[in-house]
C-alpha cells in the first residue's frame, strides 16, 4: 500500500512511451515487435494497478491482464513466424525494406 | 392492358436477357427478331393501354399500377409502382414507337457486325428502352432516378460501342482566299462515352440532391403526395428543389453549360444517335420538368431560369450547326437547339406545347439521323458533307425522306415541326416578346443550317466521284422505317393544330387533365389576329430561311465563300464551338493541374489512364498528392497513426 | 464447502462454438484428408450449420455467459453478415488456391478461426471479449495474409498488417485500461450506467480511453488516419484473403464500435464522439475516394474504395440514432456483397503467375467473359450507388439518418463523394467494355456457375446485389426487429 497509484501509472506510461519509441525508431522487425510487447505490458500494469486501487473486490483487471499475456504470446508467435518467412524470402528483417507496395 | 402496363418494361427486359445470355449463339435473325419483337410488344401494349385510358372519364385517367412494395421505412413508403396517365402513356407510345422503327432499321444498319457484337448491340438497346420506359412510367422520384441513371449507363456503353475506333481528324476548311481553318477532330468513341459520363455526372449530382431535398421536405417521394403537399411548402424550398432537379435536366438534355457531351456522343452508332441522343433519352429532362410542373408552377424563378437557359441554348447551338462539316454533328447541334425550344416551352408554362414539340421532334430528328445513317451506310462511314453532293440521284428514298425531315425541322408550313414550334413561339410571346424574338431568330438560323446541310449533301454535283460511284440506296429494312417516320414528320402536326384553325388541339386536350389540374386556367391574352399574325411570321421566317439557304448554298456559292472570308473571326468562333470545350479544358484540366502542381511541388506520377479528363483532373491530382504519403514504409505508417491518436486525444480531452 | 460453479449459459455463444469447433475439426481433418479441396467444402458446411444456428436463435436471446456475451438482433445480424462473407470467402478460396497451387488445410481452419473471432466481437458485452475476439480474428488474418509464401508481396502484406495491427492493439488495450479506470468495470452496460450515473462529465480519463479505443477500431475498419495499412495489405494479400478480410474485419470492427459507443459511452459522451465520428467520416470518405482516383491496380483501388465506404458506414454511426444504426447495418450487408463480389471477380481475372490485377488486365473483359464482366458491372454500379441496386439503398439510408441527426452537411458531402467515386468505378467499366483485350488476355476461369466454386460466389453476390436492391424490404423488416 505504500506505493500510490500515480507511481504505477507513471511507470506504465513511461513503459508505453518507450515501447512506442521503439516501434517508431527500430528498423529491425524484432525490435519493433519488442516495442509492441512493451506497450502491451504497459497496459497490463495499468490493468493490474487499477484492479488493486479501484475494484479490489472484483478480479476483472487481474483476469484481464492474464488474458492479455496469453493473447500477446499468441500474437508474438504468429508475428515471429511472419518475420521468419520474410527473412527466408528476402534475407532481411528490416521493416523499411518492405516497401514494394505503395501509393 | 392498363393494369398490365409493366409488360412494356418487362418485354424489352426479356429481350435483354435472351440476347445478352444466348444471343451470340443464336444467330442474327433470331437476335433481330427478339430485339424488334420485344419492343413491338411494348408498343402494342402501350397503344392498347392508351386507348383504354382514353375510354375512361378524364378525371380518372391516372392509374397507379403497384407491382410490389419497394421500401417502407418509417413514414416513407415507396412502391415499385408505375403510373399510367395521359402524360406517361403518351411518352410510352412515342418512345416505344420510335424505338420500334429504329430497332428495325438497326437490323439492317448493324448487319455488318459480327454476331457477338450484333447481339450485344441489341441487348444494350433493349436495356435502354426498358430503362427509358421505367423513367417515364415511374410513380415516384426513386424510380425516376433509377431510370434516369440506367438510361445514362446504356448511353455511355452505346456511345463507346465501337471502342476500337480512334480519334477522327477533320480536314481543315479551305477558304477562297487560300487560308485554312482547322476543324477540331472528332473524339474517339470510348473517350466520348467517358466525356458524356463525366459531364452528366455534374447534373446528376444536383438531381440526386434534389430528390434528397424532396424527401427531407415532404417525407415522401411519391409524385401525387409531393404535388398535393407542395403548395404548403415555402417557395424558397420549392425553388431550390426545382433548380436542383433542373441541374439533372441540363446534364441529361445537354443544355448550357453542360451541352458539350452531346456532339461527341455522335461517335456512337447512328441508330443510337437517333434513338438515345435525339428522340428519347435527351428529352428526359423535358419530360422531368413537365412531370414536375406542379413544382415549377410554384417556383416562378426556376421556371424563368428554365426558359432562359432553353432560349439561349437554342440560339447558341443553332449558330454552331451553321458551320459544322460533319452531317451527324449538324444534327447533334440541332438537337441541342431543339431541346432548348422544349425547355423554353416548359419554362414559360406551356407544358403541352413542350410535349408536342418533343413528339414531333422525336419523329423528324429520328428520321434525319436515320437518313444520315443511310448515307453513311452507302458511303462506307463517310460523314463529312464536303465529300458528298448530288446524292439525291443515287439514293432517292433517303433523299426524299431527308427532305421531309429537313422541312419539318425548318418549320416549313403545315409540317409537324411547323405546328409544334409555332405553338412554343406563341406561348413564348405571351410570356415575353424577348424570348419570342430569340426563338424566332433561332427558327431562321434553323431553316438556314438545315437546308445548308441538305443542299451540300444531296444537291449539286458530287465532290468525291469515287465515293459517289460506290454509293447505293439502302436495303428496304432501313428505308421502310424512314418512310414511316417521314409520314409521321409530315402529318404529326395534326396532333396539335393551332386553336385559331378552329379545330381541337388533340394533344393539348389529351394532356389537359395532367397540366390543367394544377395550373392556373389557360388565359388567352392574345387576340385571334395576333395569333394569325404570329403564325404568319413563323411561316415567313421558315420560308425565308429555306430560300436564303438555297440562294446561299445552291445558287450563289461564290457569295457564301467570300462572306466566309469576310466574317472569318465569327466562322472560326463557330467552328470551334465558341471554344466551350477549350475553356473547360483550360479551367478544369490545366487550372487543376497548376493547382495540384502547387500542392505537390512538381509531383508527377499521375500519368493516369482511365476515366480522367477535364474536371476530374483536379481531383486526380489531389488524389496523387494525398497518396504520396502512402509510401509503403511501416515506420511512417506507425508515425501517422500515432499522430492521429495524439490529435484524437488532444481534441477529445482538451475541447 | 464445495465451491459453487457459476452457471454458464452458453446459448448466445452457440454460433461461436459451432464455428470454433468446426475450425478444430478442419484442422484435425487436415491430418487425414489428402484432397485439401474437400476441407474447403467441410469448412463451408460448418459455416452453413452456424448460419442455421444463428437463424434459429432469431430474434435474439438475453445477455448471459456471466453478462459477457449477448446475442441480440444486432449480433445475430452481424453473424449472418460474417457467415455470408465466410461462405463467399471459402467458395472463392477453394478455386483460387487450387489455381495458385496454395491448397492447404490450415487456410480453411484459419479462416474459420478468424470468423469465430468476428462472431465473438459482435456478441461481446465485455471489453475482455471484445479484445479476445479482436485478437482471434486479427492474428488469423495476419497469417492468412501471408499464406502465399512464394509471393513477396503477400509476405510484405502480412508483415505490415501484423506490425501495424499489433501497434493498434496496444493503443486499444491502453484505452481499455483507462476506460476500466474511469468506470471500474469492463462490462459495457456497467460502464455505460456508471459513466452516466456517477461519472464525471468531461472526465479526461474516460475521454482518453475513448480516444484510444477509437484508434483501435479506426485501424480495424480503416478510418483515416489509421488506414495506412489498408491499400498495401489488400493489394499484397492473396486475393481470396482480401475478399474475405475486406468485409469481415471491417464489419466486425463496426459491430463492436457501435456497441462500445452506444452502450458504454452514451449518453454522457454522445456529443463528444458524434463530432469525432462525423469528422472522421467526412475525412475518411473524401480521402478514400480521392486516393482511389489515381489507382491502376484494381485490388488497391478497391482497397481505397473500402476506406471510402468505411466513411459512409461511419456516417450512420455518427447519426447516433436507431435509424442510423439500421442504416449502418444495411450498409454493411450491402458492402459485403458488393465488395466480396468485386474481389471475387478480381480472383477470376488474376493470372496464375500474378499476385494482383491491374486495370489493363480488365481490358476487353466483356469480350472474353461477358458474364464475369456483367457481374463486375453490377458491383461497380452498386458501389457507385445507382438504383435499383443494393448500394443505392445503403447510401440512402445512412445519408437520410445523417440529415435527421442535423448532419445535413455530412449527407451532402456524402452525395458529392458518391458522385466523385463514380469516376474510378467507371474506369473499371470502361476497361471492361470500351477497350480491346490486351495482347495477352488474362486467363479467367471459365464462368460456368454450375462448374466453378468461384463462379458460384460471383453469381451469388451479383444476385444479392440485384435482388436485395429490388426487394430491400426483406432486409429492412429484419432490421426493424433489431
Amino acid at each position: 500500500m505504500a506505493i500510490p497509484l500515480s507511481w504505477w501509472l507513471t511507470v506504465a506510461a513511461a513503459l508505453f512511451a518507450i515501447g512506442l519509441y521503439g516501434v517508431l525508431s527500430r528498423r529491425n522487425a524484432i525490435g519493433v515487435l519488442l516495442g509492441i510487447e512493451l506497450m502491451l505490458n504497459a497496459a497490463n500494469i495499468n490493468l493490474v494497478a487499477f484492479w488493486r486501487f479501484i475494484t479490489p473486490q472484483a478480479l476483472t483487471g487481474q483476469v484481464f491482464a492474464i488474458f492479455v499475456i496469453g493473447i500477446a504470446a499468441a500474437e508474438a508467435a504468429a508475428g515471429l513466424a511472419i518475420i521468419i518467412s520474410a527473412y527466408r524470402r528476402r534475407r532481411t528483417v528490416v521493416v523499411d525494406e518492405l516497401d514494394t507496395m505503395r501509393w | 392492358m392498363l393494369h398490365s402496363i409493366w409488360l412494356v418494361i418487362a418485354a424489352p427486359l426479356a429481350g435483354v436477357l435472351l440476347n445478352g445470355l444466348l444471343g451470340r449463339h443464336l444467330g442474327r435473325a433470331f437476335v433481330g427478331l427478339v430485339g424488334v419483337g420485344s419492343v413491338g410488344v411494348s408498343f402494342v401494349v402501350g397503344a392498347l393501354a392508351l386507348i383504354e385510358l382514353g375510354a375512361l372519364p378524364a378525371a380518372e385517367r391516372s392509374i397507379g399500377v403497384g407491382m410490389w412494395d419497394w421500401i417502407t421505412i418509417g413514414s416513407l413508403q415507396v412502391g415499385m409502382t408505375l403510373r399510367a396517365d395521359a402524360l406517361s402513356l403518351w411518352m410510352v407510345l412515342v418512345v416505344s414507337g420510335v424505338s420500334l422503327l429504329i430497332h428495325l432499321y438497326s437490323v439492317g444498319y448493324m448487319g455488318h457486325e459480327d454476331e457477338r457484337m450484333f447481339a450485344r448491340f441489341f441487348a444494350y438497346l433493349n436495356l435502354f428502352v426498358a430503362s427509358m420506359l421505367l423513367l417515364v412510367l415511374a410513380d415516384n422520384y426513386l424510380l425516376l432516378y433509377a431510370g434516369w441513371e440506367l438510361v445514362g449507363v446504356c448511353s455511355y456503353l452505346l456511345i463507346g460501342f465501337w471502342f476500337h475506333k480512334g480519334d477522327e481528324e477533320q480536314a481543315p476548311v479551305v477558304l477562297v482566299d487560300g487560308s485554312q481553318v482547322a476543324v477540331p477532330p472528332n473524339l474517339n468513341p470510348p473517350d466520348s462515352g467517358k466525356k458524356a459520363f463525366i459531364v452528366t455526372r455534374f447534373g446528376d449530382f444536383g438531381f440526386a440532391l434534389g430528390v434528397f431535398l424532396i424527401w427531407s421536405t415532404f417525407g415522401t417521394l411519391n409524385f401525387t403526395d409531393v404535388f398535393a403537399a407542395a403548395p404548403q411548402v415555402p417557395t424558397a424550398t420549392i425553388t431550390a428543389i426545382t433548380l436542383l432537379l433542373f441541374m439533372g435536366a441540363i446534364g441529361k438534355s445537354a443544355q448550357l453549360p453542360l451541352s458539350v457531351w452531346l456532339p461527341d456522343a455522335m461517335a456512337g452508332p447512328t441508330p443510337v444517335s437517333a434513338l438515345i441522343h435525339a428522340a428519347t433519352m435527351v428529352t428526359a429532362g423535358v419530360y422531368m420538368v413537365a412531370r414536375n410542373h406542379v413544382l415549377y408552377d410554384l417556383a416562378p424563378t426556376s421556371s424563368l431560369v428554365v426558359a432562359i437557359v432553353g432560349a439561349v441554348t437554342a440560339l447558341y447551338a443553332a449558330t454552331i450547326a451553321l458551320v459544322q462539316v460533319d452531317l451527324k454533328r449538324v444534327l447533334a447541334y440541332s438537337t441541342i437547339s431543339q431541346l432548348g425550344y422544349m425547355f423554353l416551352a416548359v419554362g414559360v408554362g406551356a407544358y403541352a406545347a413542350g410535349m408536342f414539340h418533343l413528339t414531333t421532334h422525336a419523329f423528324f430528328k429520328a428520321l434525319l439521323f436515320l437518313a444520315a445513317g443511310s448515307v453513311m451506310h452507302a458511303l462506307h462511314d463517310v460523314i463529312d458533307i464536303r465529300r458528298m453532293g448530288g446524292l439525291r440521284r443515287k439514293m432517292p428514298v433517303t433523299w426524299l425522306t431527308f427532305l421531309v425531315g429537313a422541312l419539318a425541322l425548318a418549320g416549313f408550313p403545315l409540317t409537324a415541326g411547323f405546328f409544334s414550334k409555332d405553338e412554343i413561339l406563341l406561348k413564348a410571346f405571351e410570356f415575353s416578346p424577348w424570348l419570342w424574338a430569340v426563338g424566332l431568330l433561332t427558327a431562321l438560323v434553323t431553316a438556314l443550317y438545315t437546308f445548308r446541310a441538305l443542299i451540300v449533301a444531296f444537291w449539286g454535283q458530287p465532290r468525291d466521284w469515287p465515293l459517289y460511284e460506290k454509293a447505293h440506296e439502302s436495303p428496304p429494312i432501313m428505308t421502310a422505317p424512314l418512310a414511316i417516320l417521314a409520314i409521321l414528320a409530315l402529318l404529326g402536326g395534326l396532333l396539335g393544330l393551332p386553336i385559331v384553325f378552329g379545330v381541337p388541339n388533340w394533344l393539348s386536350e389529351w394532356l389537359a387533365p395532367i397540366f390543367a389540374a394544377h395550373a392556373p386556367a389557360e388565359k388567352h391574352m392574345l387576340s385571334v389576329t395576333t395569333e394569325w399574325l404570329l403564325l404568319g411570321i413563323s411561316a415567313a421566317v421558315a420560308l425565308v430561311g429555306i430560300a436564303l439557304a438555297y440562294w446561299l448554298y445552291a445558287q450563289r456559292g461564290d457569295i457564301t465563300a467570300r462572306l466566309t472570308v469576310t466574317l472569318r473571326p465569327i466562322f472560326v468562333l463557330l467552328i470551334n464551338k465558341y471554344y466551350l470545350d477549350d475553356i473547360y479544358n483550360a479551367v478544369f484540366a490545366r487550372g487543376g493541374q497548376r493547382l495540384a502542381a502547387l500542392l505537390a511541388q512538381g509531383l508527377d506520377k499521375a500519368a493516369i489512364d482511365g476515366i480522367v479528363d477535364g474536371g476530374a483532373r483536379l481531383f486526380v491530382r489531389g488524389g496523387a498528392w494525398l497518396t504520396q504519403f502512402e509510401d509503403g514504409h511501416i515506420p511512417h505508417y506507425a508515425l501517422g497513426m500515432f499522430v492521429g491518436a495524439l490529435v484524437l486525444v488532444a481534441y477529445l480531452v482538451l475541447r | 464447502m464445495r465451491p459453487q460453479l457459476p452457471t454458464l449459459d452458453l446459448v448466445p455463444l452457440y454460433p461461436l462454438l459451432v464455428v470454433t469447433g468446426w475450425a478444430v475439426l478442419v484442422l484435425l481433418a487436415d491430418l487425414f484428408v489428402q484432397h485439401k479441396r474437400a476441407l474447403g467444402y467441410l469448412a463451408l458446411t460448418g459455416v452453413i450449420v452456424a448460419a442455421v444456428v444463428t437463424v434459429a436463435l432469431w430474434p435474439g436471446v438475453p445477455t448471459s455467459f456471466q453478462n459477457m456475451a449477448i446475442s441480440d438482433g444486432q449480433a445475430l445480424f452481424f453473424n449472418l453478415v460474417f457467415l455470408v462473407t465466410g461462405a463467399l470467402g471459402l467458395l472463392v478460396a477453394i478455386e483460387y488456391l487450387e489455381r495458385k497451387d496454395l491448397q492447404r488445410g490450415e487456410y480453411y481452419a484459419l479462416l474459420m478461426f478468424s470468423l469465430a473471432g468476428m462472431i465473438a466481437m459482435a456478441a461481446a458485452e465485455d471489453l475482455l471479449i471484445v479484445f479476445l475476439g479482436l485478437e482471434m480474428m486479427s492474428v488469423a488474418l495476419y497469417v492468412l495474409s501471408g499464406s502465399n509464401q512464394r509471393d513477396m508481396s503477400s509476405i510484405e502484406a502480412a508483415m505490415k498488417y501484423f506490425i501495424l495491427g499489433s501497434f493498434a492493439s496496444a493503443f486499444f488495450l491502453y484505452g481499455i485500461a483507462l476506460t476500466y479506470a474511469a468506470a471500474g468495470s469492463t462490462n459495457l452496460a456497467q460502464i455505460g450506467s456508471w459513466l452516466s450515473g456517477r461519472g464525471i462529465p468531461k472526465d479526461p480519463v474516460a475521454l482518453t480511453g475513448l480516444s484510444l479505443l477509437l484508434v483501435g477500431f479506426g485501424f480495424k475498419v480503416a478510418l483515416v488516419p489509421f488506414h495506412w495499412w489498408t491499400p498495401d495489405v489488400y493489394q499484397g494479400a492473396p486475393t481470396s484473403v482480401t475478399a474475405f478480410m475486406s468485409v469481415g474485419a471491417k464489419a466486425a470492427g463496426f459491430a463492436t464500435l457501435t456497441r462500445v459507443l452506444y452502450s458504454a459511452f452514451s449518453p454522457t459522451f454522445t456529443t463528444d464522439w458524434v463530432t469525432v465520428a462525423a469528422v472522421l467520416a467526412a475525412v475518411t470518405m473524401t480521402f478514400g475516394n480521392l486516393a482511389a482516383l489515381v489507382q491502376r491496380d484494381v485490388k488497391r483501388l478497391l482497397g481505397y474504395s473500402s476506406i471510402a465506404h468505411a466513411g459512409y458506414v461511419l456516417v450512420g454511426i455518427a447519426a447516433a440514432s436507431p435509424v442510423g444504426v439500421r442504416g449502418m447495418l444495411f450498409y454493411i450487408l450491402a458492402y459485403a456483397f458488393m465488395t466480396a463480389g468485386a474481389f471475387a471477380v478480381a480472383c477470376a481475372v488474376e493470372r496464375r503467375e500474378q499476385s494482383t490485377t491491374t486495370l489493363a488486365d480488365y481490358a476487353g473483359l466483356a469480350q472474353r467473359s461477358p458474364l464475369l464482366a456483367a457481374a463486375m458491372l453490377l458491383f461497380m454500379l452498386s458501389l457507385i450507388g445507382i438504383p435499383p441496386l443494393i448500394g443505392f439503398w445503403s447510401k440512402l439510408f445512412v445519408f437520410r439518418a445523417a440529415v435527421e441527426a442535423n448532419l445535413a452537411w455530412l449527407a451532402v458531402l456524402g452525395v458529392l463523394n458518391s458522385a466523385l467515386s463514380a469516376y474510378y468505378y467507371a474506369g473499371v467499366v470502361v476497361q471492361m467494355y470500351l477497350r480491346e483485350p490486351g495482347r495477352s488476355p488474362a486467363e479467367e476461369v471459365a464462368f460456368r456457375p454450375w462448374r466453378s466454386a468461384l463462379a458460384v460466389a460471383v453469381f451469388l453476390a451479383a444476385a444479392a446485389t440485384v435482388v436485395l436492391g429490388l426487394w430491400p424490404g426483406a432486409v429492412v423488416n429484419l432490421l426493424m426487429g433489431v
